[in-house]
């Protein structure tokens, strides 16, 4: 079991620093991967920021790595033809990071390169970028995503988002903040503020819009509302009476699920963006909501209790009769397809609630957390792990799960965290 | 992502919007009684109609009642003075011991032409927007029980929170059960 604390300190890019995230790996795995990223070579005049410890903190986020403290590196090379192999294979390294910034008149050339310690003429990845300023934590990512590629054969997501929902009590003033940030906490932006609750942030496919639910207290409604991220514009999609929540959007980005109850009781509808037409996908008295989309935009998942207590059902896109998807467990809400379509995450209840993950073709369900009230999984867009959210010492905190359930991370910040959405690729 | 870092002062105008759309605008003139419930600690004339400390309530809820009759709301005597129902877990059932007060706000409503608003909550076990569900079921019943008493169907009007707004922070079956509940908000006409 392996701890590092990568405490990340928000200061320059925004007001909001209680909303620095702390990510904290609590288990991780034996089998580390050895590997040293080494300072790189070159100017930085400015202090903007270490380019090799963002790789590094990146890499150690995933609990997959075993990295080289600095003070134990014998060298600081910044290219293959500077690097003595063999020193390295004494103190265990298997990968070596290695590289180096040059001033531009925009920015910075950054240039990397991932060597194997045993096969010297290798070089796993590497790539020469031009960085304007400002975003060398971003080529940072961008670097640790390649390593990361080239070692476990899967993409990284470093480059991603998070979107969460926070709430904080103030001499008891209540406020909710939906917050977008990088996937290590850095750079978070307050996208909306507000005395009520905000709830269910979803992601559009191109990354660039969040939609979410909000509350209108003077006018006693909850309004179902889509953002453009950069821009702020928000549009409201549905204020209906009663309930206008749970917003999935489609693969493509064109429709919207999403629950509505105007008509007495929460089913399922469709939204079509472009034409603004909406379209009722499930009917039944019962309580249906939580829609979620298969990666191939054929069919959705949702939770309903028509048979009695909370369990997923899944329905085609263009309707028709629902089909039970769980029958284990007491009850089962909240499913998200993952990446690949082939299984859910979803919250199984009994006893606590935990987040578990289930074989869309076999049935078999798998319990991942330990609870008992963890809930919100939600995939990062590689399908490796999981971002949730568990009861913390200081209320709910956001947690990540490898989807074999040996990695776990905690990210904790001042007050109540939840409703993670990881955003698609970026 | 160089526009990330410029784009920040953007970004904060966009909170200031969001604020407006999320329909919290007139933040200083609502706050007070629009906050979580709270409840006065030191009212020492804790009486009750039903086993419920009814006394205990603040004027939440009582936006849209003419001045004159907010005592009677406010007496722990008079079944009015209940507007907080509790529920038990997983359940959607009124509890007898309140239709004396679902009586009381029928009538009421009716004889003033209230705009009342049933407000559905639920614990915090389970998925939220499924709560959301839950919450509004609960709503909805208080809604037919004063619908049913003759209060017209275009003067009552149900918002569910589901988990969102607990009335007890706690994470054991005696904050739940306080969190359970449906509220009567009487909105400013």
């Amino acid at each position: 079991m392996k701890k590092y604390l990568l405490a990340l300190l928000l200061t320059a890019f925004t007001a909001t620093s209680h909303a620095a995230l702390r990510i904290e790996v609590t288990e991780g795995t034996t089998a580390a991967i050895p590997i040293a990223v080494v300072p790189f070579k070159g100017t930085n005049e400015d202090g903007e920021a270490d380019i090799a410890r963002v790789i590094q903190d990146d890499l150690g986020s995933t609990g997959l790595f075993k990295l080289m403290a600095r003070d134990k590196m014998l060298a600081m090379p910044g290219a293959r033809s500077d690097v003595n192999y063999k020193n390295w294979r004494t103190v265990s390294v298997d990968y070596l990071v290695v590289g180096q910034i040059t001033s531009t008149e925009s920015g910075y050339s950054v240039r990397f390169e991932l060597l194997d310690v045993y096969t010297p003429d290798r070089v796993l990845a590497s790539f020469e970028i031009d960085a304007p300023r400002g975003s060398l934590r971003r080529a940072g990512h961008m670097i640790a995503n390649r390593v990361y590629e080239a070692l476990t054969g899967h993409p990284g997501v470093f480059t991603t988002r998070i979107a969460y929902v926070t709430l904080t009590r103030r001499a008891g003033e209540i406020q909710y903040e939906l917050v977008v940030a990088d996937q290590d906490g850095y750079n978070p932006q307050v996208i909306a503020r507000s005395p009520e609750p905000i709830m269910s942030p979803s992601w559009s496919p191109d990354g660039r819009h969040l939609a979410y639910v909000a509350f209108d207290i003077d006018r006693g409604l909850a309004i179902l509302q889509v953002q453009d991220i950069g821009t702020g514009k928000v549009q409201a999609i549905s204020a209906r009476e009663g309930i206008n929540g749970s917003p999935a959007w489609s693969p493509d980005g064109r429709y919207m699920a999403l629950t509505l109850s105007y008509h007495g009781n929460p089913d399922i509808f469709i939204f079509d963006t472009k034409t603004r037409k909406m379209r009722q996908l499930t009917q039944n008295p019962a309580i249906d909501t939580e829609a979620s989309w298969s990666p191939d935009g054929q069919s959705l998942v949702f939770t309903s209790d028509r048979g009695g207590g909370a369990q997923i059902y899944q329905v085609a896109a263009s309707g028709g009769n629902a089909q039970r998807l769980t029958f284990e467990g007491k009850n089962n809400q909240r499913a998200v397809y993952s990446p690949d379509g082939k299984s859910l995450a979803l919250v199984q209840g009994g006893g606590g609630y935990r987040i578990a993950l289930m074989d869309i073709k076999t049935r078999a369900m798998r319990i991942l957390t330990s609870g008992p009230l963890d809930e919100s999984p939600s995939f990062a867009p590689n399908g490796q792990l999981l971002i949730y959210t568990r009861s913390g010492r200081s209320g709910a905190e956001l947690a990540t799960i490898s989807i074999d359930g040996r990695i776990k991370t905690r990210l904790t910040q001042r007050g109540e965290v939840r409703e993670p959405a990881w955003s698609p690729m970026q | 992502m160089t526009t990330f870092k410029q784009n920040w002062l953007g970004l904060v105008m966009i909170a200031v919007l969001g604020i407006t759309v999320a329909g919290c605008g007139g933040k200083d003139k609502v706050r007070d009684d629009d906050a979580f419930p709270t409840y006065n600690e030191d009212d020492s004339n804790a009486g009750s109609t039903s086993g419920i400390d009814t006394s205990r309530l603040n004027e939440r809820g009582l936006k849209g009642v003419e001045s004159d009759d907010r005592r009677r709301f406010l007496d722990p005597n008079d079944p009015l003075s209940t507007r907080v129902f509790y529920f038990d877990f997983d359940s959607d059932r009124v509890r007898t011991e309140y239709m004396a007060s679902i009586q009381a706000h029928a009538e009421y409503a009716k004889r003033r032409g209230s705009r009342v608003r049933l407000e559905g909550h639920t614990d915090e076990r389970g998925t939220r927007e499924y709560n959301v569900g839950l919450g509004e079921r609960r709503a909805q019943a208080v809604q037919r029980l004063l619908a049913a008493q003759g209060v017209s169907a275009s003067s009552l009007r149900v918002l569910s929170f589901g988990e969102e707004r607990p009335q007890e922070l706690g994470h054991d079956e005696s904050a739940w059960s306080r969190n359970r509940r449906v509220e009567i908000i009487y909105e400013r006409q």
